[in-house]
């Protein structure tokens, strides 16, 4: 593959979207089924290169080495451009303009017939682009320019609909917070940048990945040995780049966002929730995941906000009447399962978990959209018995479902695995808590989706979106119970047939099974050409899985007697849980926390007011008054000059007099 | 050339005096001259960078012949590279200040020959090499404001335009000061032969002599606490005049503190660079928290400003230096802050003016829905927004990142602190459009419609601006490293160990 082939991959989506942008949606909007296509065409070539990029990493199994371009040099300042091909972005590449290739053919019927249909194309292009060119980035000053184009995609598309005043402010809550955490990102930068001498002096360049990593860790490079920066520096640098992630992952206590962020359309949360936005957080930490190494603070750090994080979204997970939001909970927690990987060290196992969940994930949103088509509303308590009209949402959904439950043998089961395992080989006091926190997550993720999805798909229909309005339309569509159109239920099933194989790309049982195309433990191993320190993709535990299969049987089980036998009454339970269930259904009163009591409260009516105040009042007083004492003083001093000779006498004659008197004292 | 560049709008503001009478045909004409103008300084910059033509002490194109001399006063211009792209924005947001000007109707032959005189002042103060030639040409800009505020403006202009004089005049005061006693200590008015001057015997302690100069520019920049005239000035003058006087106006000021203040002391710089930095990072934020409060959107632009120059303002505060070596990285954010914001911020105010036109109104809680009803402005106020808030691909990224990097070094709890303003400044910027532009389309704006080609003219100029540095940003910034070059040099010197 050349660099050009390369640079393709981001430059194609960019082409489609300046040209949708510059060309379609001015001049030729009558013929917008053109944006569709150009979106399609454009991602689908990046596809193709990924996967070609996948396949000649693998062959050589290690990187590809294109040299930088420069951007901008300024003194010891030098930022350069370029690629990095390693197998982590390999399979980035892979999953990124795979899923998006997904969600926009699904979108084609989903987004039929809206009057911003050319602009959502144009908006998912910039989406795709972005996240390529974040994995495509060999520096780091690279990575958070595209970091923060994902965030401006994210934020066009979230406010898609933006006549919608809700759509709007997700929109904006979805840039400050993830904002927040970039500052975060920023200050390790130019934390970077003040330690540039260690890079200078051995000849690396502190922005570069390779190099930073390098450092990190110590090393040889060219023959030449490189002494490691300080851990203190690298837990500084780490932290910083954690806090970006942890905005752009939805991570505790950032996570606000994301649930606000299904103000877009269906098949953006998909995206956003599947293979962009949120896992580049993840992925951030996996890039400089030899950086986060060098520091056990920083790991114990990340380690312990994924558990917890895992643990109290899966919470709120359990209370959500909205499809959308019971999904995008399930996310914030499995992004967590992802960070206490990563914590825990076991960085294969988070990036095979990113992988599978690219696939159900994406697929569970766009059942959730293709049931939203069919009843007008995402409230479960609207829907129900879908199963009949739908079959194919209905399979595809439950094939999601049983994936992120973790049940073998599909996609989510291979990946749960390992990051229990890790957790529990992880040991002492923080391995403990994280494993444990991990086993209950898996419990309630069980309970949760196939509450869900019983609450969906079986029992009787009531009434979908005419119901929920009160007997009339809402405004949207109504309802229409039907099987969503081909160009929707296409890519669902590919996505199916994925959450279930895909888990074989790290099967450590592969070769057992006479299926040696694909070498167990594949993906881990193709992964672990980086120099990593931690302890290597543990081997299959069978107690292991027994037990993580369990706690999602009696998760499954549980939700089955609740929502579809209904022998135990959800109120009771809820009843039971007192506040716990109204802290969990309000959110823990994040919102408030951080919306009503910090910004508008002490933020917007206390400090912005009181500074305010002080602007008009006294700054810019003091000038008027400064200028009132001028002006008044002139006056004073004019009175005086009355033209009459006999007080002008008076005055010369008092004056020397004072004169006289305080030269006579003086002396 | 640089005769030609500066005296051009002045020439041609007395052929309109003179000849014209159409109020047509004096648009045209003035169009025609801000077109020309520009393309004369882009040849300015393009034969900066190609070639050496009449250099002299680093400066180039230099032309220099006695005034009057008995005072060794001479008209001696010239440029480098802190001035070139200055030069340059002045005659870019010169031709968007014209094209904006298209819909006044009132006095129109004398608007546009104050707009052409103010042209010439700000063009002129780039590129003169003579402290008193220098002087001239800046307190020459305040005439046309003034008028151009006091008559064509609204709300309380005239006792805005009287405030700015006021503020102005005052800091012009204390920079006269300092050039006089610069002259009676050494004899010459030459801006290049008095850069590091502080080491020769002077008639007052070099710390005085920086001070005046230093209180000077910072009323221009403005520096908090003596910021409080913007506000007023952007609010109440006419939205050309906003351009220009956000755009380069402000940047005289930046342009006096590195080439005047920092350039001839130093050493003084770099001792009351923890006055800088306090100064800027207050600046920052203050600012940033009260464009927040802020209802009326151009008074909310003009805010903004005042926190965005806070940042050119840490960029020189960045001359000290650490561990001994002064990084030219903060100065080179300075100056590319200045041009940044220049193109940024001219854009915030053009396209604040065509809503106000289309619209009738600049209140933000009357506003709302506006992206359906002008779906093209909304797209341009939005990227001029994100340009504002930094966004990587725009130029505003990188001039804070450069900032940012240099700064950090030197101060570093004040540089998280200005980190910290970008989340202030998504939220102002990301809250004004949300108010202003989204949400359902209102019924009382039912007729107001999208843009004109001709407005459209300026904003693309000035997006097309934005994202080309944003881009590649060297095409600016290495224009602006060589200037600094020489001043980088001389404050090595003093770097702190």
């Amino acid at each position: 593959m050349t660099e050009g082939a390369a640079w393709a991959i981001l430059f194609l989506p960019l082409a489609s979207f300046l040209v949708i942008a510059l060309v379609i949606r001015p001049f030729l909007n009558r013929y917008d089924s053109l944006s569709g296509y150009v979106t399609i065409l454009a991602i689908g070539a990046a596809f193709v290169l990924s996967l070609m990029a996948l396949a000649e990493v693998a062959s050589g199994k290690g990187e590809i080495g294109w040299a930088a371009h420069s951007w901008l040099v300024i003194g010891s300042l030098d930022i350069s451009v370029g690629i990095l091909m390693d197998p982590l972005t390999a399979i980035m590449l892979v999953v990124v303009s795979g899923v998006s290739l997904a969600v926009q053919i699904y979108s084609q019927g989903y987004m039929k017939g809206d009057s911003g249909y050319s602009r959502y194309f144009a908006f998912m292009s910039l989406f795709t682009a972005s996240m390529l060119g974040l994995v495509l980035s060999r520096n780091i000053i690279q990575v958070y320019v595209f970091w923060e184009l994902v965030g401006l995609s994210s934020y066009l598309l979230i406010g898609f609909w933006h006549d919608r005043p809700s759509a709007a402010a997700a929109a904006k809550k979805a840039f400050l917070v993830t904002r927040l955490g970039d500052v975060g990102f920023m200050l390790a930068i130019l934390y970077l940048f003040f330690n540039r001498e260690a890079f200078l002096s051995q000849g690396l360049n502190p922005f570069e990945i390779g190099h930073i990593n390098l450092l990190a860790q110590g090393g040889e490079l060219a023959g030449a040995q490189i002494v490691a920066m300080g851990s203190g520096v690298a837990t500084w640098v780490a932290l910083g780049i954690f806090a970006g992630a942890v905005g752009k992952s939805a991570q505790f206590p950032l996570h606000v966002w994301l649930p606000d962020a299904m103000e877009g359309p269906t098949p953006v949360s998909a995206l956003i929730h599947a293979a962009t936005m949120v896992v580049a957080g993840v992925f951030l930490v996996a890039r400089f995941f030899p950086l986060f190494e060098a520091s056990t603070t920083a790991m114990g750090v990340v380690a312990a906000i994924g558990a917890f994080t895992a643990f109290f979204a899966a919470t709120m997970g359990l209370v959500m009447f909205d499809i959308k939001r019971v999904l995008a909970y399930s996310t914030v927690s499995q992004l967590g399962y992802m960070m206490l990987a990563l914590g825990v060290g076991a960085y294969e196992a988070a990036i095979f978990h990113l992988f599978n969940h690219a696939f159900f994930k994406a697929l569970l949103f766009l059942g959730s959209g293709s049931v939203n088509h069919a009843t007008g509303t995402f409230d479960m308590r609207y829907m129900g018995g879908l199963r009949r009209h739908m079959p194919w949402t209905y399979i595809t959904f439950l094939i999601a479902a049983l994936s992120i439950c973790g049940l073998f043998p599909l996609a989510g089961f291979w990946s749960k695995d390992e990051i229990l395992v890790a957790a529990w080989n992880f040991g002492g006091g923080l391995g403990q808590v994280v494993f444990w926190l991990a086993l209950v997550t898996a419990f309630m993720t069980a309970f949760y989706i196939f509450r869900a999805l019983f609450m969906t798909f079986h029992g009787e229909f009531q009434g979908g979106v005419e119901a929920e309005h009160g007997g009339h339309n809402g405004g949207g569509h109504g309802v229409h119970l039907a099987e969503s159109p081909m160009v929707m239920v296409l890519p669902m099933a590919v996505l199916a047939v994925l959450s279930i194989v895909s888990g074989f790309m790290a099967n450590p049982l592969n070769s057992a099974w006479g299926l040696g195309v694909i070498p167990a433990h594949w993906f881990v191993d193709f992964l672990d050409h980086v120099e990593l320190v931690s302890l290597h993709a543990a081997k299959f535990n069978l107690v292991m899985a027994a037990l993580g299969t369990a706690v999602a049987l009696a998760g499954i089980g549980l939700a089955y007697l609740m929502y579809y036998r209904r022998s135990v009454d959800p109120d009771d339970i809820a009843a039971g849980m007192g506040p716990g269930y109204t802290a969990a259904v309000h959110k823990y009163y994040f919102d408030n926390l951080y919306e009503d009591v910090v910004t508008r409260g002490l933020f917007y009516r206390g400090l912005a007011l009181a500074t305010d105040w002080i602007d008009r009042n006294i700054v810019d007083m003091a000038g008027t008054a400064i200028a009132w004492v001028g002006r008044n003083m002139g006056r004073a001093i004019g009175k005086l000059e009355t033209g009459q000779v006999q007080a002008y006498g008076a005055g010369i004659s008092a004056g020397l007099v004072l004169i006289v008197v305080v030269f006579v004292i003086w002396s | 050339m640089l005769s030609a560049i500066v005296f051009f709008p002045l020439i041609s503001a007395g052929i309109i005096l003179v000849l014209l009478r159409d109020a047509r045909q004096i648009k045209v004409f003035a169009l025609a001259v801000t077109v020309l103008e520009l393309a004369l300084a882009i040849a300015i910059f393009v034969v900066f960078r190609v070639e050496d033509y009449n250099v002299v002490d680093n400066m180039e194109l230099v032309e220099d012949v006695s005034w009057i001399a008995a005072l060794d006063i001479r008209y001696h211009l010239g440029v480098d590279g802190l001035s070139v792209p200055l030069v340059l924005l002045t005659a870019l947001l010169g031709m968007c200040a014209a094209f904006a000007s298209w819909s006044v109707t009132h006095r129109v032959k004398e608007y546009f020959v104050w707009l052409l005189v103010l042209q010439t002042a700000v063009t002129g103060v780039f590129v003169s090499l003579d402290a008193v030639l220098f002087f001239i040409f800046w307190e020459l800009e305040l005439l046309p404001m003034y008028f151009l505020i006091s008559i064509w403006g609204s709300g309380r202009r005239e006792y805005s335009a009287m405030k700015f004089i006021i503020f102005t005049l005052l800091g012009s005061a204390f920079m006269f000061v300092g050039i006089l006693a610069l002259y009676f200590s050494t004899g010459t008015f030459n801006l290049v032969e008095l850069q590091g001057v502080e080491g020769a015997r002077l008639l007052l302690p070099a710390g005085a002599i920086f001070a005046f100069l230093f209180i000077g520019f910072a009323v221009k920049l403005p520096v908090w606490p003596v910021h409080t005239w913007l506000p007023d000035a952007h609010t109440d003058a006419p939205t050309a005049v906003s351009v220009m006087l956000a755009g380069v106006l402000l940047k005289m000021g930046g342009y006096g503190m590195i080439r005047l203040a920092v350039g001839m002391f130093p050493g003084r710089a770099q001792e009351y660079a923890w006055l800088l930095a306090v100064l800027a990072i207050i600046s920052v934020l203050y600012g940033a928290v009260v464009t927040i409060r802020q209802t009326d959107l151009k008074r909310l632009v003009a805010f903004s400003s005042i926190s965005h120059m806070g940042y050119v303002l840490l960029g020189i505060a960045s001359v000290v230096g650490a561990g001994g070596v002064v990084n030219a990285v903060g100065l080179t954010g300075a100056a590319m802050q200045m041009f940044t914001h220049g193109t940024i911020t001219g854009l915030l105010f053009l396209v604040v003016g065509l809503v106000y036109e289309k619209a009738h109104t600049r209140h933000i809680p009357d506003m709302g829905g506006l992206a359906s009803n002008m779906p093209v402005i909304a797209v341009v106020f939005l990227l001029a927004g994100l340009a504002s808030l930094g966004l990587p691909g725009t130029s505003g990224f990188v001039s804070e990142l450069l900032v940012f990097l240099g700064t950090f070094e030197v101060w570093g709890w004040i540089t998280a602190l200005a980190v910290f303003a970008i989340v202030l400044t998504a939220g102002y910027i990301l809250w004004m459009l949300q108010r202003a532009f989204f949400g359902p389309q209102l019924p009382r704006f039912a007729g107001v419609g999208d843009t004109t080609a001709l407005e459209a003219v300026p904003m693309v100029a000035l997006v097309a601006a934005i994202m080309v540095v944003g881009v590649y940003p060297a095409v600016v910034s290495d224009v602006f490293a060589l200037g600094l070059e020489p001043i980088v040099t001389s404050l090595q010197q003093g770097a702190v160990p």
